[in-house]
């Protein structure tokens, strides 16, 4: 990992609040390419605020964000939209479109942003498809869909824009456990190509073994980070420890 | 092609003929119209700062508050007092217009807003622009969710157009009336009266049931 080069994002003293509550308290991050940043922590602690403010679906209240070095102008709608070309987002309950096939789930967003045309954009979307392995699936609508395979038709579609880096919001947490492995292999292919990555996650197997640093959130705040391989070491007695020991308890008691 | 028939029906078909040509006349811009002004009307009212939006709720309050023919006798009998004169014709297809466009706002507005919020953010996360969103996104769908709303209404639309005839116009029904009121044989006449809506309002759903099919897609809003 190259430190010289500016990292692909920047955050930097990000705040949030809804109606009085504080939600986020002055959270920075850097990212770098090629890097997999893996957030975790309990609920209500702020990760999904957080990346959804990275890409201003949610305007932060104060603070910075730089792609590439540069300060995002939120006030300018050219560079919001740049900024989330560049940035793309998987969100926990998918968001594809429901009146569109898998296949133009992708091409829409190439041909309207990206102004590519439609026989460039359908060949771009098939080869995504196959990616993810749903060469077969091409013209079932979202309706037609399980959820790990809605869950792939939007990682191909935020794939296909050719983004910088990619924002997962809890990736698996809406499916069923017999689908969330479909999505961990594709998550898992992504990291092997070199994807920089930023994930909200519960799933034990992706913070463990894809991270190169965990972010541990509570109450707003990046209280704790490092490499998995020191905070989740034996007896490092680490939140982050202890919060992947009760996830673990669960997914025990549940068998 | 009537030689068959009594002077009676000669007379009564010729004049429903003619009436149904006019109820025609008002039925089709009255329609068009209406979906037009209900879809800027209900788009407004979603979208909307609190301004516009409040006066397209009080233009859909005021329309579907007051009967259709207190509309219209306004429209004809009432604006002439401040120097408005309007044609009978064009009376009756205003007030309809107004009439279904308030009607339409509401379907409209409710179809806008029952698409999903994560719609607009699986978009925007793309970086579509705001009209982009409305444009490929959520306009598809929200034409969708419409369809039955605005096709009732065009529905009803088809039998309120027999009200054109309080303020003089004359269609299918003030056509009717005259005959049955020179033969004094209301039943027969508004017995075929009926038979000619129950025609038009069939073509109608027939027309609508193709638009349907045309728009079906597979598991479209039933989660």
């Amino acid at each position: 990992m190259t430190t010289d080069m500016p990292p692909i994002l920047q955050i930097d003293n990000l705040y949030k609040s809804f109606d009085n509550a504080t939600i986020l308290k002055g959270v920075s991050l850097r990212l770098h390419q090629g890097e997999i940043k893996v957030l975790i922590g309990p609920s209500g602690s702020g990760k999904s605020t957080l990346l959804q403010c990275i890409n201003c679906l949610t305007y932060p209240d104060e603070g910075e964000i730089l792609l590439d070095g540069r300060v995002v102008d939120r006030t300018s709608k050219i560079s919001l939209c740049r900024l989330r070309q560049e940035v793309g987002m998987i969100f926990q309950d998918f968001n594809l479109f429901d009146h569109l096939t898998a296949l133009n789930n992708i091409t829409i967003p190439l041909r309207k942003v990206k102004k590519i045309g439609r026989r460039e954009a359908e060949k771009r979307a098939r080869l995504e498809l196959e990616q993810v392995g749903l060469a077969d699936k091409t013209e079932l609508y979202p309706a037609q869909l399980s959820g790990g395979q809605k869950q792939r038709v939007a990682m191909a579609r935020a794939l296909a824009m050719d983004p910088k880096a990619l924002l997962l919001d809890e990736p698996t947490s809406a499916l069923d456990p017999e689908l969330i492995g479909e999505v961990i292999a594709v998550i898992k292919n992504l990291a092997a190509r070199g994807m920089t990555m930023l994930m909200a996650t519960h799933q034990i197997s992706l913070i463990a073994t894809l991270a190169n640093e965990i972010l541990f959130m509570e109450q707003g705040s990046i209280v704790e980070q490092g490499h998995p391989s020191v905070l989740l070491a034996p007896g490092s007695n680490s939140k982050s420890q202890g919060f992947c020991d009760r996830l673990n308890e669960l997914s025990d008691g549940k068998r | 092609m009537m030689e068959g028939f009594s002077p009676f029906y000669q007379e009564l078909f010729t004049a429903l003929n003619r009436g149904l040509l006019m109820s025609v006349a008002l039925i089709l811009p009255s329609a068009v119209g209406g979906l037009f002004i209900g879809t800027a009307v209900g788009s407004l009212r979603v979208y909307s700062g609190p301004i516009c939006r409040r006066l397209g709720d009080g233009y859909a309050a005021l329309f579907r508050g007051t009967p259709l023919v207190v509309q219209l006798f306004i429209l004809y009998f009432g604006l002439p007092n401040i120097g408005l004169y309007l044609s009978p014709y064009a009376a009756a297809v205003i007030g309809f217009i107004l009439c279904s466009g308030a009607y339409q706002s509401e379907y409209v507005r409710g179809a806008l807003l029952s698409i999903k919020r994560g719609q607009y953010l699986g978009a925007q996360a793309l970086g579509f622009t705001g009209w982009q969103t409305i444009r490929s996104i959520v306009l598809p769908q929200a034409i969708r969710r419409a369809l039955y709303g605005c096709g009732n209404e065009i529905i009803y639309l088809i039998k309120y157009s027999s009200l054109a005839y309080v303020v003089t116009c004359m269609e299918l029904t003030g056509e009717g009336k005259t005959v049955a009121t020179e033969y004094f044989r209301f039943t027969e006449v508004f017995t075929v009266i009926g038979i000619y809506y129950l025609g038009l309002v069939t073509l109608a759903m027939a027309g609508l049931k193709k638009i349907e099919r045309l728009l079906y897609i597979p598991g479209f809003g039933r989660q």
